[in-house]
Order: C-alpha cells, then sequence, then structure tokens
C-alpha cells in the first residue's frame, strides 16, 4: 500500500521525507503517473540542494475500504491508520486527485474527512490533478486550494493540471508543457520542504492544551 | 473485580424479523435484564442517558430507583451521565437522594455526550463541551462534599448559601467515573480527583487505549493517590456466544451487520480483530477478556453491552446466563491470579465508608498517645 524509497544524495546529511496522495482509482493509473513525476522532481530538486528525501507514497484505493469504515464507526483501522501517519508525519505533502464533476474525487475528499483538521497546519504541499480534457483544470484553485487553505496547510503557488492530452505535449518556448509545470511547480515545493521541519512538530494527541486546569477556572472556590 | 451489563437502551428493529419494540416493551425489558444482572451473578448495572430516538433512557434515575426494589446486591451506575447538559445541582440531588433509596448500592459516570443538538436543546454549546465537563463536575463534586456550597461560574447561574439535599449517604458521595474515548483532558480530571477512568474501547483498538489509562495512572499517582497501579479503571466489553463458535458467529452477523453504530461498515471479523468484539465459544470470551489486563494493567470493573442492536430479550437473557455461569467466574479466577495485594477492589459504598473512617479515625486514635509520650 505505502511504497517506501530512500534517494540518497551522496554525503548530504540534511534528509526530509515527503509523502504522497495519489486519489487514482484505476490501476494503471495516470493519477499515480503525475505524483510519480512530481515526486520524483521534487527530490531531484532537493538533491541539487544537497538534501537528501526518503519518499512514501499512498494509494488511497488500497485504504478505500477503510475510509469508508472509518467514516462509519469513528476510528482508523490499523492498516488506515499507519497511512495517514505516513502522511501527517512527513516534511512535506504532494496530493493528487483525478477531477470527477468539477471537484476532487469523492474518495480523496473523504480521507481529508477522516483526518484530523489539525495535522496538516503549516504542512508544505504541492497539488496535482488530473482529468480528460484542461477545461476542468480552474478546479485546482477554486477546490482543491480552499480545502488546504482551511486545514492551515502552506500550498505552492503552482498546481499542476494534466489532462489526458498533456500527456502528449513537449516543451515550448513559453515553456508551458507538462514538463516545464512539474519542474517550475517541483522547485517551488522543493524550496519549502528544505527549509520545513514538519516532521519534528507531529501534534500529539494525548498532550493536555495550553493553560489546561482539572477543576476549571472557577473550581477552587 | 466487579463485572457488570451496561447499555444504551436503544429501541432498534430485530434485522432477523423486522420486528420493533414498543418503547414501552423497551423499558420494561431493560428493567427485566437488570434484574437478570443480579441473578447471574454479576455486580454491575449500568444505564445510558440519552434526549433523543431511539433511544429511551432520558430519565435513568427513575428507572434505577425501581431496580434499586428489585434487587438487593446489584450496583447500580451510569453509562453514561451527561455531566455538560444537565444541571450539576440536579445531579447531585437525584443521585444523592438514589444512593439514600438503594443503601448505597450506587455510582456513576460522567460523559459528554455526542450528540450535536441535545447541547442546544438545554440551552448549551458543544463546542464547550470540555469547558462544561471540568466546570460542572467541579460543582457537583462541592455540593457533595461541602454542606454550604457558595459558587460563581461561567455555565450556570451563581449559587449563595446553597445545601444539596438529601446530603450523601453515610456522608460518603456516590463514586465517580469519568468515562472519555478519547480526550486527555478527562482522563487528566479524573486522576486529579482521585476518580475513577472508564475507557469505553469497544469501539476502538487497544493502543490507543492503552496510552488513555497508562496516562491516567501516571497522573493518578502525580496527584498522590496512591501507585499507578491503584488507579482505579473500568472497561468496556462486547461479546456474543454459543456452545459452537460457529453458531455463535452465525446467529450474530445479522444483529452485527445492520446495528446502529457500526452496521454496513467494517465486517464482522475485521471488527472482532480490531476492538474487543468477542463472537465464538464461552472458551474465546474468556481467554479474550482474560488477556485485558496484558494491555492496561489490573482494573476494578469490566462491563459487557449486550442488549443492543435489535437483539430479542430472550436472547440477551440467555447471553447472560452463558456470562454468568460460564464465563465471569472463570474470568474472575484468572484475574485474581498474581494480582498485587496493593490493587485495590472494585469501588464499594462500604469500602469507601472505611476508607473514610480510617482516614478520619486514625489522627484521634493517634492523639492520645502522643499525650502520653509526652
Amino acid at each position: 500500500m505505502i511504497d517506501r524509497a530512500a534517494h540518497s544524495s551522496g554525503d548530504a546529511k540534511v534528509t526530509r521525507s515527503v509523502s504522497v496522495i495519489s486519489a487514482g482509482l484505476s490501476q494503471p493509473s495516470s493519477t499515480r503517473l503525475l505524483a510519480d513525476r512530481l515526486a520524483q522532481a521534487t527530490v531531484r530538486r532537493l538533491a541539487d540542494e544537497g538534501v537528501s528525501a526518503t519518499l512514501e507514497v499512498l494509494d488511497l484505493r488500497d485504504v478505500s475500504h477503510d475510509i469508508t469504515n472509518n467514516l462509519l464507526t469513528g476510528f482508523a483501522s490499523p492498516k488506515l491508520e499507519a497511512a495517514i501517519e505516513s502522511i501527517t508525519s512527513a516534511d512535506g505533502v504532494i496530493a493528487v486527485t483525478p477531477i470527477y464533476t468539477t471537484s476532487y474525487s469523492g474518495l480523496f475528499k473523504s480521507f481529508i474527512d477522516v483526518l484530523d483538521p489539525q495535522v496538516l497546519t503549516e504542512m508544505p504541499v504541492l497539488m496535482g490533478a488530473t482529468g480528460g480534457t484542461e477545461r476542468h483544470s480552474l478546479a485546482l484553485d477554486y477546490a482543491m486550494r480552499p480545502l488546504f487553505s482551511y486545514l492551515h496547510a502552506v500550498v505552492v503557488p503552482t498546481a499542476v493540471y494534466a489532462a489526458s492530452a498533456d500527456w502528449g505535449s513537449g516543451s515550448d518556448v513559453s515553456a508551458t508543457g507538462l514538463a516545464d509545470r512539474i519542474e517550475r511547480a517541483a522547485g517551488e515545493f522543493a524550496a519549502l520542504v528544505r527549509e520545513s521541519d514538519r516532521s519534528n512538530r507531529v501534534a500529539d494527541p494525548f498532550a493536555l492544551p495550553a493553560g489546561f486546569s482539572p477543576v476549571g477556572a472557577f473550581g477552587a472556590q | 473485580m466487579q463485572f457488570g451489563i451496561f447499555t444504551v437502551g436503544d429501541v432498534t428493529t430485530d434485522p432477523t424479523n423486522g420486528k420493533m419494540p414498543s418503547e414501552h416493551q423497551r423499558i420494561t425489558d431493560i428493567l427485566t435484564i437488570a434484574q437478570k444482572v443480579e441473578e447471574v451473578g454479576l455486580e454491575v448495572f449500568a444505564l445510558g442517558e440519552h434526549h433523543n430516538p431511539p433511544f429511551i433512557p432520558s430519565s435513568p434515575t427513575t428507572m434505577l430507583g425501581y431496580i434499586a426494589a428489585r434487587t438487593e446486591k446489584l450496583i447500580l451506575s451510569t453509562a453514561t451521565t451527561l455531566i455538560t447538559t444537565n444541571d450539576p445541582v440536579k445531579i447531585a440531588e437525584d443521585y444523592a437522594m438514589l444512593q439514600h433509596v438503594a443503601d448505597g448500592r450506587v455510582d456513576l459516570m460522567m460523559g459528554r455526550g455526542n450528540t450535536g443538538p441535545v447541547y442546544p436543546w438545554f440551552g448549551k454549546d458543544i463546542r464547550d463541551g470540555i469547558p462544561l465537563a471540568i466546570e460542572n463536575y467541579a460543582l457537583l463534586h462541592r455540593l457533595w462534599t461541602e454542606e454550604v456550597v457558595d459558587w460563581q461560574g461561567k455555565f450556570r447561574t451563581p449559587l449563595q448559601g446553597f445545601t444539596s439535599t438529601p446530603r450523601p449517604l453515610d456522608g460518603v458521595p456516590p463514586f465517580v467515573w469519568h468515562g472519555s474515548i478519547r480526550s486527555p483532558e478527562i482522563a487528566e480530571q479524573a486522576a486529579f480527583y482521585g476518580d475513577g477512568f472508564f475507557a469505553n474501547n469497544i469501539f476502538w483498538p487497544k493502543e490507543h487505549y492503552m496510552r488513555l489509562i497508562g496516562y491516567y495512572r501516571e497522573r493518578f499517582e502525580h496527584y498522590g493517590h496512591g501507585t499507578a497501579d491503584q488507579a482505579i479503571v473500568g472497561l468496556g466489553g462486547q461479546a456474543f456466544m454459543a456452545k459452537n463458535s460457529q453458531d455463535a458467529v452465525d446467529e450474530f452477523r445479522p444483529y452485527f451487520d445492520n446495528a446502529p453504530v457500526y452496521g454496513h461498515g467494517p465486517t464482522l471479523e475485521e471488527f472482532t480483530e480490531q476492538t474487543p468484539l468477542t463472537v465464538g465459544s464461552p472458551q474465546q470470551v474468556i481467554d479474550r477478556y482474560a488477556g485485558m489486563r496484558e494491555h492496561f494493567g489490573d482494573y476494578q470493573r469490566q462491563l459487557f453491552l449486550m442488549d443492543h442492536a435489535g437483539l430479542p430479550l430472550r436472547t440477551v437473557l440467555e447471553q447472560l446466563d452463558i456470562l454468568g455461569e460460564e464465563v465471569v467466574p472463570v474470568l474472575r479466577k484468572e484475574f485474581a491470579k498474581d494480582r498485587p495485594a496493593r490493587v485495590p477492589d472494585g469501588p464499594t459504598h462500604a469500602a469507601l465508608v472505611a476508607k473514610r473512617d480510617c482516614a478520619s479515625v486514625s489522627p484521634e486514635l493517634v492523639a492520645p498517645v502522643a499525650e502520653v509520650t509526652k
């Protein structure tokens, strides 16, 4: 379910973890293909800066039943718990979904819905989406970006949309082909991930809130 | 170690025949079940509190008062009493009254309640859940331990010179458990007061509760109520049994698949693997629950959910027979093995009175001796 790979860049001391969510449903999936391209470009850009990266890829398809069960019962199965942890304990997250009926897929949103709303706070995020036609590319900005804004994630300016036709696009003088957009997005994301200490600041769900008193403000009268 | 039953009091259609009991039928069934709990030799019957259909126990002390009159040894408890939306003054009065009526056979479990609209229906806001639980209990605790109370808080009208009546039986309030499935604040609250902590672990994997209970035990010791292994812990449980384990699975599956909480979600096999629900032979239930203390430490109270999801009364009573005759006697022996002497038994009124007398009498006993040696 979760593919792990370490990408070393020689004698680099700095290591960052990058987690990838792919909400593609078919196998093979063009959504996963885009996710892999974004991840590889990010790892390469980090390596250029002397940062080695560990990569974890989560295909939501593999935990789709667990996600539904979590929605119904209120708790995550051990398999889903591990998947959630792989996302929330990263230094940066690449999130890629197919666009269905004008928005991110239902499975993608269901996964976001079972996360505690605080777990992506200040998380660097690179967004990607796939679709049959480029007419839906703005869904990234009117649907997906507000979702991550609500979760207080830090989303890079360039989001990458790959329509079916994009898989046959080449580079052009204005550098707007798919490969160019992936490079630009990966560069912006790698710069954030390089500085990110997010994996050291995973919130403890068992920690008391600051200032908590077991008798309350009026208890000791 | 105390064993018992807790019920949410749902009125649910029996999925095997489409029959739904009337509210009246379900209420009298619950009263029958409670008496059966004593008959089969268990110690505790705990009733939920709800203020929305399909649940019937909106008025727990009325039902518990009836059960008190029909039983002799059974401890009457709650699962849970809504400390958030009830007026703590009324809780203090109602449960002190029940304590007198039942000759001390009463304790209660505080809970917040997770039904959103219940809060506004009672003039509260669910976003204040934790502050309500903290403040309301702070007042309840004072009403039971102090004769005359002056009080001002955020959530209810102030009190000047108020005395809650009747005073707790023998001057010792009912024992209080604090129930929580995920909030460290409630574990901290239970530890602060030296009260019990009940983890209703029936819907979640054990790892979560190992941490929550571990935290409560640590804080119980921190606040000076005893060692961590002397903290008072209760656990939920769920079982369905038949002599032949496959028969239990076959009989329970339609109820599981259509149950209000987990129905149409995980499979019975997934759920039994991930939660304490055990469906099989009595021996399988014994093995599963005898292993609980390996994860949570020696504990004081084990409650089972038995009457829910539309199971007919006759089946519930059969299950109680199996539990009382074949399972709990063996579990008692298992739990007694290597249990350190310093680990307390489940709380009773008599034990709390003895503890109070021991604590208050000893300085007087010591005083004359001190005089003499001077």
